[in-house]
């Protein structure tokens, strides 16, 4: 692991209107990683990655990208620095084609021939998306948006990629699948990976590191393997 | 906070390039194929001017500079409402309504007349009030129904002779009838849309009165509409009945005052009924409302039928006192200007919209100079309350509190 | 049946424009579900360019010598003008508004309405303006019918606008980012979709496919007068709800029925009542088919 996090928080607030999510996180990710934040409904996970990217707007604190402060950078200025997220619920246009979804999540890219040879090697990793090239992509199934939504991010060429709940709504062989994705990602590209999960188990299986969020703030910090044996976790998040 | 005000000179600065922008091809281009320049910078100039000032006194106020002024204004405002607070609210009525009963006494004809337009347009505001500000439904053909209410009285009073008193209830049922047959289609639609149809209807509305020439006269219009009359008992002779014909302002003023306040009265008990909250809870969310056992159709309907009947009551007093009709009088600028009323007062609030009404009757007869200014201002206007202050000059007094205002 | 074709081509004719005018109106729907009030007087200040161009030209006499050149840069001016003044209007009266109820933004819309068109009526005069009338005489006869070269160029100008905007909708990736900001802006901010630069693009070109409509009317009827905007603005307005707001083909198909409507109405039934018929059309429309007849979603909109 380098010294310098790709990707830091620092006593970060924010919230909707009255109500505040987030109380203070703080958390550092590392080149190469693969973090974990693990937590309940309504703990704030989302709204930490919606933070990150700029659609909410942090009250307090500072969240640095690379070294650089980006609370005042407006979020879709982000995909182009290598910062990408896949959202809670996919959120896939619906009534844009499966190819038309991933030629816009290259959108500021210029390099016509690099984003066509992206969307080939994107049909070799989720043939099956290739196969519904000109299909809505809101008549995919659950598990084929899932797919769809981390191609369309992966072709931002992210050195960060921030995923919010990719378990959500997917039967458990899916569920595997998407995962086994993940892994491959980080280990092939070497892309950095936040990972916001309920599904404790899948997610630190898949981590090197985590973190545990309960109402807005970081109750615990270790590596993945020492929270999934941590007995308090276990009994918390695992069911046991 | 500095950065701010940067933020916002640059923005007033780009903006006022872009106004230039606008203002040279619409004012220095001719048609003997000539280019100039001057006109264009002077009105330019006049606008820099002007909002310079505004922006002026608004960042100074923001940062706190105008200190020297808010702080005697408002311990005057408060040292006001000290006087004020010892007497109960009944005192002030008192006093308004004193005022109202003696105002055509001590000023002149002309004053008596705006005053009528003021007390007939309070009317209008608050019947639109009801539709737009308690049941939340954006209604922009609500002009219809006074004309509605209008054209039954001219109508009835020349065609067939008929009294004010008679026809007075007849119009206001009329414009109700005309209300349920707008609503009844249009209820099912959401707000834009609503507002979208309501604006056809008051068009379908005025074309008919413009076209329908055996009965409205068309473009014409109606002539000759009699005043208001009463019956005054006479006792020479033994005792009998003579009629007497209102044409005097200041009696007219009197019966338009009459129906101001029986419609403030009105709309105050509808608010505060177990029928305003209904309108209320439509308002605020629909679905929820329905959820709880609030039937919203009939509601809707209801809101609408009311403020019909409003508006179909001050048509028949706007006739009367005309003694003439004719479609103009019921342009969609009509509704446009009595919504700014209900928006510029603030939408639900008696109180502000009575402001809303003088201000926008009372100041363009003050400042008669800038007649053809005056639509401009109007839409000026509703786009700065919308921007700066949504909810009105007096906003309205919600009952209870709401859980996300405890904090 | 003379008589039923030559009436066919007037309805293609106001169709068309209508057409223009409510792709405005279904485009800035689509993107912030608004419906822009003012759109009505971007048509009419389209009207009024045109009218200060050409009578600019005229002056300099470049008319006789360069009619084509001056038709032109009449019909660009104009809508680069309207375009213009779209994106300054959407900046100062919409966009501070796009968080706060939907009523607030509808009433700003109303007051920019009223604002642009007594702002015409100020700097341009409360009469009718005419067009210089030298263009356009004459026109092609077949039997009874007759169509003005007019008449013609119209439909082929409008035709062509809307084949145009098909393309930049439909086939360019500008226009995938238009239908993706519409369908979802948070996710479109995460794809680097500037939605802010969206909307501004969204409300230029309906803004210049208004202008244009401007022109062609005031060509057609030869003179443009402040208020203009108003009426065909509502009539444009139900014919974007009529092939279903939000839908741009929808807007097309709904613009040249009521144009056709319209002229049938006025024809067969009665010319007063021509404006009533837009209205019916629009009511009953919403009454029974709120998601108009190309069928869109309603809580689902989009470019």
């Amino acid at each position: 692991m380098s010294a310098e996090p790709i990707l830091e928080l620092r006593n970060v607030h924010s919230g909707y209107g009255t109500i505040k999510a987030l109380k203070g996180v703080s958390l550092k990710v590392y080149p190469g990683e693969v973090v974990a934040i693990i937590g309940a409904n309504g703990a704030g996970k989302s709204t930490t990655l919606m933070t990150i990217c700029g659609i909410i707007a942090a009250e307090k604190g500072e969240v640095l990208y690379d070294g650089k402060k980006i609370n005042k950078v407006s979020p879709e200025k982000l995909p182009i620095k290598g910062l990408c997220q896949v959202p809670e619920g996919r959120r896939i246009f619906p009534r844009l084609s499966v190819e038309e979804n991933l030629i816009l999540g290259a959108f500021h890219r210029k390099d016509q021939e690099g984003i066509n040879k992206d969307i080939e090697y994107m049909y070799s990793l989720f043939p099956i998306l290739g196969e519904r090239c000109k299909q809505h992509g809101g008549t995919l199934s659950g598990g084929e948006q899932q797919m769809l939504a981390i191609a369309r991010a992966l072709m931002t060429q992210p050195k960060v990629l921030l995923l919010d709940e990719p378990s959500l709504g997917l039967a458990p062989i899916i569920i595997q699948q998407i995962f086994d994705i993940i892994k491959d990602i980080n280990e092939k590209n070497g892309t950095t990976i936040l990972l916001v999960e309920q599904n404790a188990n899948l997610a630190l299986q898949a981590a090197t590191r985590g973190y545990v969020l309960e109402t807005g703030e970081i109750t615990l910090e270790d590596k993945a393997d020492a929270l999934l044996h941590n007995p308090e976790i276990r009994k918390a998040y695992l069911g046991e | 906070m500095i950065q701010e005000f940067k933020k916002i000179w640059k923005q007033y600065a780009i903006g006022m390039l872009w106004l230039l922008g606008l203002l040279w091809p619409l004012l220095g281009i001719h048609p003997d194929g000539t280019l100039t320049f001057q006109k264009t910078f002077t009105v330019w100039l006049y606008i820099l001017a002007g909002t310079l000032v505004c922006l002026f006194v608004y960042v100074a106020n923001q940062g706190g500079q105008l200190r020297f002024i808010t702080t005697p204004v408002d311990g005057v405002k408060k040292s006001i409402s000290l006087f004020v607070k010892p007497f109960p609210r009944w005192v002030w009525f008192v006093v308004i309504f004193v005022l109202a009963v003696i105002y055509p006494q001590i000023t002149g004809r002309y004053a008596t007349d705006v005053a009528i337009n003021v007390l007939l347009y309070i009317c209008l505001g608050l019947g639109l009030n009801v539709v737009v500000g308690l049941a939340g439904m954006l209604d922009l053909g609500y002009i219809a129904f006074y004309g509605v209410g209008a054209y039954t009285y001219a109508v009835l009073n020349v065609t067939y002779g008929v009294g004010f008193w008679f026809c007075l209830p007849l119009a206001a049922v009329f414009a109700t009838i005309a209300g349920c047959i707008v609503g009844y289609p249009t209820l099912r639609m959401r707000g834009d849309y609503l507002a979208i149809v309501t604006l056809g209807f008051g068009e379908i509305v005025r074309i008919v009165l413009n076209n329908w020439m055996e009965l409205t006269n068309g473009p014409n219009g109606i002539l000759g509409v009699k005043p208001v009359s009463i019956l005054i008992p006479v006792f020479e002779n033994g005792f009998s009945f003579e009629i007497f014909w209102v044409k005097k302002l200041q009696f007219f003023y009197y019966f338009a005052l009459a129906l101001a306040i029986l419609v403030i009265i009105g709309v105050h008990r509808l608010n505060y009924s177990r029928i305003g909250r209904a309108w209320e809870s439509i308002r605020e969310d629909e679905t929820a409302a329905e959820l709880m056992g609030v039937n919203t159709f009939i509601y809707k309907l209801l809101a609408y039928a009311m403020g019909a009947f409003f508006a179909g009551l001050a048509g028949a007093f706007f006739a009367a006192r005309m003694r003439f009709v004719s479609p103009e009088s019921f342009t969609f600028l009509e509704s446009a200007m009595v919504l700014c009323m209900v928006v510029l007062g603030g939408m639900g609030s008696i109180p502000g919209i009575m402001l809303g009404v003088v201000a926008l009757i009372a100041l363009p007869e003050v400042l008669r100079d800038f007649e053809s200014y005056r639509m401009l201002i109007f839409g000026a206007t509703m786009i700065i309350m919308m921007l700066f202050r949504p909810a009105g000059l007096i906003p309205a007094q919600r009952v209870g509190k709401r859980s996300e205002e405890k904090e | 049946m003379e008589y039923f074709i030559q009436q066919l081509i007037n309805g293609l004719t106001l169709g068309g424009v209508y057409a223009l005018i409510a792709l405005g109106y279904t485009m800035v729907y689509g993107v912030i579900q608004l419906i822009n009030f003012a759109h009505g007087e971007f048509f009419a200040a389209g009207g009024y360019m045109g009218v200060i161009v050409l009578s600019y030209f005229a002056g300099l006499g470049y008319m006789e010598t360069h009619p084509v050149f001056c038709l032109t840069a009449s019909f660009a001016l104009s809508m680069a003008f309207c375009a213009y003044l779209a994106i300054g209007v959407e900046k100062i009266a919409y966009k501070p508004l796009r968080k706060e109820s939907r009523l607030a933004a509808l009433l700003s819309a109303l007051g920019m309405s009223i604002f642009l068109s007594n702002g015409l009526m100020l700097t341009q005069g409360v009469y009718d303006k005419a067009y210089p009338s030298e263009l356009f005489q004459g026109g092609l006869s077949f039997g009874l019918v007759t169509v003005s070269y007019l008449q013609m160029l119209i439909v082929c100008l409008t035709g062509a606008l809307l084949v145009g905007l098909n393309i930049l909708v439909f086939k360019t990736k500008i226009g995938m980012a238009m239908r993706a900001t519409a369908q979802d802006k948070t996710m479109s901010a995460l794809v680097s979709i500037s939605s802010n630069r969206i909307i501004s693009l969204t409300f230029a070109i309906g803004a210049g496919l208004a202008a244009a409509a401007g022109i062609m009317v005031g060509l057609y009827y030869g003179s443009v007068r402040y208020d203009m905007g108003f009426v065909p603005g509502i009539k444009a307005f139900a014919a974007a709800v009529l092939g279903g707001i939000g839908n741009i083909t929808g807007a097309m198909v709904g613009g040249l029925i009521i144009g056709m409507v319209e002229i049938f109405g006025a024809g067969y039934l009665s010319g007063e009542y021509k404006d009533v018929f837009a209205f019916i059309i629009l009511i009953a429309v919403l009454y029974f088919k709120p998601t108009g007849i190309m069928g869109e979603n309603i809580d689902d909109t989009r470019v």
